[in-house]
């Protein structure tokens, strides 16, 4: 490896480094604004300079190539002036109002110009002043206190794809804009509000409600989709303030959606505090007593077959596996997870998973979407698609019609006969897909969900398997799975694996065949109500509790411990920040509840006996955090008929997808504003 | 002073008429497909052995920046990129080329764009040199005509194309980079070096950037030989140039010159001296608005020449001569000049974008007299935390000419400030130091 000085100090640097990358080899900070990671290299705040021999002047660190030999000096007086001076700069016509700004206190330009910045300033000219632009209800814009870095430039061009954010005028006239004043058409967008090294881009939500210190930080999952991202809760209090990316590489990088940071005003409003019981036409607060007392008593009145329980999209792991345990006791075979009648083969673990992982997408060579728009079921999935593409401009083809992606793919179809001919080999794509060394294939929900998913599924998996792309090193075959929930119940078997009888749960609630429905947080079913008594447990007081009988109060995501298993099949934590609103009780106490009122016995002692029984459930389970092992059953195809159908894909209601997003303020906003937007392209 | 037969650009001021037939009078386009036929590596031999050095300013040897083209074509097309963005104040040599000797700059750009291994060159002119790219174009079209250029161009078997850009009035996009950039259609901003053009220029292919003036001289030094351009002015500064001369004269001119002329035969020969005599001068800024300003004393006796003016802490850059007479108030010119500098920053990196303006406002206020000594002693500062530390080198461009005034011209600026220190007793305050500290220590 080729060798660098630094401070006199020789290490040894991998090629194609900077030299400010070199620099934190050695442990040597360089203060930087514009320079970011995971963007391209723009090398225009200058903060960066370093002295570097034979060279008069000082040279952008993080713009420079790391050269073997170099020798550069990072404290030196001369690289001392230069930081100084250029920090006066950026402060000339800063504001400096920073006892007003919600950076306070995680600002760049405040932490640096505590080592570089001097107490006084010597510019006595007026100020610049900058007008504020629009952006949009999530972004709030202070653009005076601008420095012009270009991060969010540079974001919305390179990753967010959609280049909307721009910098007009020149010199010190230099303003950012999304031009037209519109709110940046991307469910990335706020993530620029973390990128902003200063406070012109803060978020609107949490303008003036607290200052980061005062923030109880927990890290977290989150359940708004099934990719999990990693994020950070910060509570103040019992409210939840604000939820910020936490870097995984493997998942969400240091990116997540506007979803997944800004539903969580809903988890303030709409909440169920105690149990309800319907009177008349009327949800009637109540007690726990009387609530589990009806309860019991219904339970008890009806036949277990008429018994029924569906699972919501962010129910966790030791939650769907506690219901399980009920249910069982309960003697009900009447389970579901799904929220439509989607085909899944659940005898081995691959055929619902992202096998190819998100990661694996970079690798990827060519792409195939049958029936998904991951831009919005699994936003962070499509960016990392968007990444590969940018990357190696690889191929991708869909069949159907998912609309804008953020990058260029090609439509081969939007019928099941299209796919036909693909997978007989009859289409030139199968040749392409042929000659592949790593494809992807994404099935989506909507493809599953057909008449023919069966049959889609099975011909994909065993074309795919045929060619050689599934084993271990690579496994082409993909379902994106929507919600946080499903993964994790597929694996706790909530579906037995015949799937002749997987329609059941839903025809017999078509015909109104249950007599008690126990609806867990789940408020996407869709069917009509006639003499069913319902039982809705859940955190708000959406679509299930409102056709609901007995409502019982329980802890959202944020408010109780729990695993989800993401849609590569990887278990992770979502931690408790939080508590329960009012009488709330945990999911697993309510079912113990339940059950000491009927059978006179507890189901659990604690959580974490639960987490063990759960996890010893969960097929190839490896550890957590990491992907599960491959274990490839020699199950047989199973053929079904072909029918020709339309693939359609199922417009998703992105901002309002779950009860929680449905809560939020700002998610409505956020909706309002897209719909204006689709309509006139104007949204103010 | 230059033998009439010595010069290049015999049709400087339109005398003989600019089409091709006059052009073809004055041996334009002979012999350039015998030159073209004796080898990349011969002539860039030849040009560097003549020791031209470009004409746009920083003084780079030609021939050494066409050596640095990749030899062999590769997978990239390679590019040839003339910078006609001619936006230096005081400036107007390249004009008078693109009007008057349109088939020069044309037969140079085939012979250049042979040697670099570049089929396509594009000719970047400022937008308002609306006119002169019309003109230029109608040369282009005869030079087809005549099968100079094109397919098999002159006979050489060699294709080439000539491709007019023109700018839309930004000062930086004569920056090479922010060139490129603004022929991509992308916003005019300089780019990060190194990568250099020469590796990765033009929509990422390697690209050579040269001045007009530099690519209008190589067929007449390619025809009489190096060593005739090597003899004429001093040694590593070699040949004519063309200087502008403006300002305060009586006659303000274009006029080919050998370098190394003294300035006071160039300004009193061919300008009709300085208004109200020699002794009248007050100072002059040799090379454009962008360099450092000489005062009379240094004008006596100082020849230019790239050298002999950076031992003056100054330049030749476009030899673009601005006289200024005793009738001018200097700080005044200055105060002008650094609002130029404001107005044409791009506003990509924080030193120029924030410093520029910041320079001019300080020498506004003294032009009106509302500044304090201490002022001028941030105004040096300023200037100091600006050069060296941008992306380009329009940040030295801008703060230059302050320095220049600054060094020679420090008791007139005094003068002006006749505000009241708001630090009554003149400290000896050290550069940037956390001045509680200071404080104490003085109370």
């Amino acid at each position: 490896m080729p060798k660098i000085i630094i401070n006199g100090k020789e290490i040894e640097f991998q090629k194609g480094m900077t030299v400010l990358q070199a620099c934190e080899l050695a442990d040597v900070e360089i203060p930087r604004f514009c320079y970011h990671e995971k963007l391209s290299i723009a090398g225009n705040c200058r903060m960066c300079l370093v002295e570097m021999e034979k060279s008069a002047k000082p040279i952008a660190s993080c713009a420079m190539p790391a050269t073997e030999g170099m020798n550069i000096k990072t404290n030196t007086e001369l690289v001392e002036k230069a930081r100084k001076g250029v920090m006066e700069f950026l402060l000339a016509n800063h504001p400096l109002d920073c006892p007003v700004c919600d950076q306070g206190g995680e600002c760049d330009l405040q932490d640096q110009s505590l080592y570089y910045g001097v107490d006084k300033s010597r510019f006595s000219e007026n100020k610049r002043d900058v007008k504020d632009k629009y952006m949009g209800p999530l972004i709030k814009t202070q653009m005076t206190r601008c420095i012009h870095c270009t991060r969010c430039v540079r974001f919305a061009t390179e990753i967010a794809g959609v280049p909307e954010i721009g910098a007009i005028g020149r010199g010190e006239n230099m303003e950012i804009t999304t031009y037209l004043e519109n709110s940046m058409q991307s469910e990335l967008s706020a993530n620029v509000i973390d990128l902003c090294p200063v406070g012109a881009l803060t978020s609107k939500p949490y303008a003036f409600e607290a200052r980061p210190w005062e923030l109880k930080k927990t890290e977290s999952v989150d359940v708004m989709d099934a990719v999990g991202s990693n994020i950070r809760v910060d509570t103040y209090g019992w409210e939840v303030k604000r939820v910020l990316p936490r870097i995984n590489e493997n998942i969400n990088e240091e990116w997540i959606s506007d979803k997944t940071r800004y539903s969580c005003d809903g988890l303030l409003k709409q909440r169920l505090d105690v149990p309800y019981i319907k009177k008349g036409d009327n949800l009637i607060k109540s007690n726990w007593d009387e609530a589990l007392n009806l309860i019991s008593a219904k339970i008890k009145n009806i036949d277990s077959n008429e018994i029924a329980g569906h699972i919501g999209d962010m129910s966790s792991i030791e939650t769907i596996y506690s219901f399980k345990k009920l249910f069982e006791y309960l003697n009900s075979p009447n389970l579901e997870i799904r929220e439509k009648d989607f085909f899944i083969n659940t005898s081995d673990k691959m055929n619902y998973l992202f096998n190819s992982s998100i990661t694996g997408i970079e690798k990827s060579d060519l792409i195939l979407l049958v029936g998904c728009n991951p831009r919005h079921e699994a936003t962070m999935v499509n960016a990392r698609i968007r990444k590969a593409f940018v990357k190696s401009k690889l191929p991708i083809f869909s069949i159907g019609n998912p609309g804008d992606l953020t990058y260029d793919y090609k439509i081969v179809g939007e019928n099941t006969e299209d796919l036909k001919k693909i997978l007989e080999g009859k289409s030139e794509i199968s040749n392409i897909i042929k000659k592949a060394k790593k494809p992807i294939v994404i099935i989506g929900e909507s493809a599953l969900e057909l008449k023919s998913g069966g049959y889609i599924f099975e011909e994909i998996k065993n074309f795919l398997a045929i060619n050689g792309f599934i084993n271990e090193n690579w496994n082409a075959l993909n379902i994106l799975i929507q919600n946080a929930s499903t993964v994790g119940g597929l694996d706790l078997k909530i579906l037995k694996s015949n799937f002749q009888n997987d329609s059941l749960f839903f025809e017999k609630l078509k015909n109104n065949k249950f007599k008690l429905l126990y609806l867990l947080g789940s408020d996407n079913i869709n069917f009509k109500k006639e003499n069913e008594f319902i039982i809705y447990q859940g955190s708000h007081g959406d679509r299930g509790a409102e056709i609901a009988d007995v409502i019982l109060p329980s802890p959202a995501y944020t408010e109780q411990n729990g695993l989800f298993s993401n849609l590569e099949g990887r278990v992770q934590e979502c931690r408790k920040a939080s508590y329960p609103t009012g009488e709330a009780k945990e999911d697993w106490k309510i079912f113990n509840l339940i059950s000491e009122k009927i059978f006179a016995k507890k189901l659990f002692h604690d959580f974490q006996s639960i987490r063990n029984e759960a996890i010893k459930e969960i097929p190839n389970y490896s550890q957590i955090n990491s992907l599960p092992n491959f274990n490839k059953k020699d199950n047989k195809k199973i053929t079904f008929n072909f029918i020709p159908e339309k693939i359609v894909i199922n417009k998703i209601d992105y901002y309002y997808s779950n009860s929680i997003s449905r809560s939020s303020k700002t998610m409505s906003e956020c909706r309002l504003k897209n719909k204006i937007f689709l309509k006139d392209g104007t949204n103010n | 002073m230059l033998k009439e037969s010595d010069k290049i650009f015999k049709n400087l001021y339109n005398q003989f008429g600019w089409d091709i037939d006059n052009s073809l009078k004055m041996d334009d386009w002979k012999n350039t497909k015998e030159i073209i036929s004796k080898g990349k590596e011969y002539l860039i031999n030849e040009i560097k052995k003549s020791e031209l050095r470009g004409r746009g300013g920083a003084g780079f040897s030609t021939g050494l920046k066409w050596s640095f083209a990749p030899k062999e074509l590769g997978s990239r097309p390679h590019y040839l990129v003339i910078n006609a963005d001619e936006s230096e104040p005081g400036t107007c040599k390249d004009r008078d080329i693109l009007r008057y000797e349109p088939q020069k700059l044309i037969e140079g750009s085939l012979i250049a764009g042979y040697a670099v291994g570049a089929h396509v060159c594009y000719i970047y002119i400022r937008g308002e040199y609306f006119n002169e790219g019309e003109r230029l174009q109608e040369a282009i079209n005869q030079a087809y005509e005549k099968n100079f250029i094109g397919k098999n161009a002159c006979g050489t078997g060699w294709d080439f194309d000539i491709h007019i850009h023109y700018g839309a009035g930004a000062y930086i996009c004569g920056e090479e980079t922010a060139l490129l950039e603004s022929i991509e259609g992308n916003k005019g901003q300089p780019r990060l070096k190194p990568p250099f053009p020469a590796l990765v220029g033009l929509y990422g292919c390697p690209t050579i950037v040269n001045n007009v003036e530099t690519i209008a001289v190589v067929p007449t030094i390619l025809r009489r030989g190096a060593k005739w351009f090597a003899s004429l002015g001093k040694p590593k500064n070699t040949g004519t140039k063309i200087f502008c001369i403006s300002g305060n004269v009586n006659s303000p001119c274009n006029v080919e010159e050998e370098m190394g002329i003294p300035l006071k035969e160039l300004i009193e020969k061919h300008a009709g001296g300085v208004i109200g005599g020699w002794e009248n001068l007050k100072a002059v800024i040799p090379g454009g608005s962008s360099m450092p300003l000489l005062p009379k004393k240094v004008c006596d006796t100082i020849t230019m020449d790239f050298d002999s003016l950076i031992e003056n802490k100054s330049g030749l850059g476009t030899a673009g001569v601005i006289v200024i007479n005793k009738d001018q108030d200097i700080v005044a010119c200055m105060a002008r000049i650094a609002r130029f500098y404001k107005h044409e920053s791009c506003g990509q990196c924080t030193p120029c974008r924030e410093g520029s303006g910041w320079m001019w406002r300080i020498l506004d206020r003294t032009v009106k007299g509302d500044a304090t000594v201490s002022d001028i002693e941030l105004l040096e500062d300023v200037t100091k935390q600006i050069e060296g530390h941008t992306i380009c080198a329009f940040g030295e461009g801008s703060a230059w000419p302050v320095q220049g005034l600054l060094r020679h011209f420090r008791e007139e600026v005094d003068k002006k400030c006749s505000g009241d220190p708001i630090v009554k007793k003149k400290r000896d305050l050290p550069y940037l130091v956390d001045q509680h500290l200071l404080e104490k220590k003085n109370a």
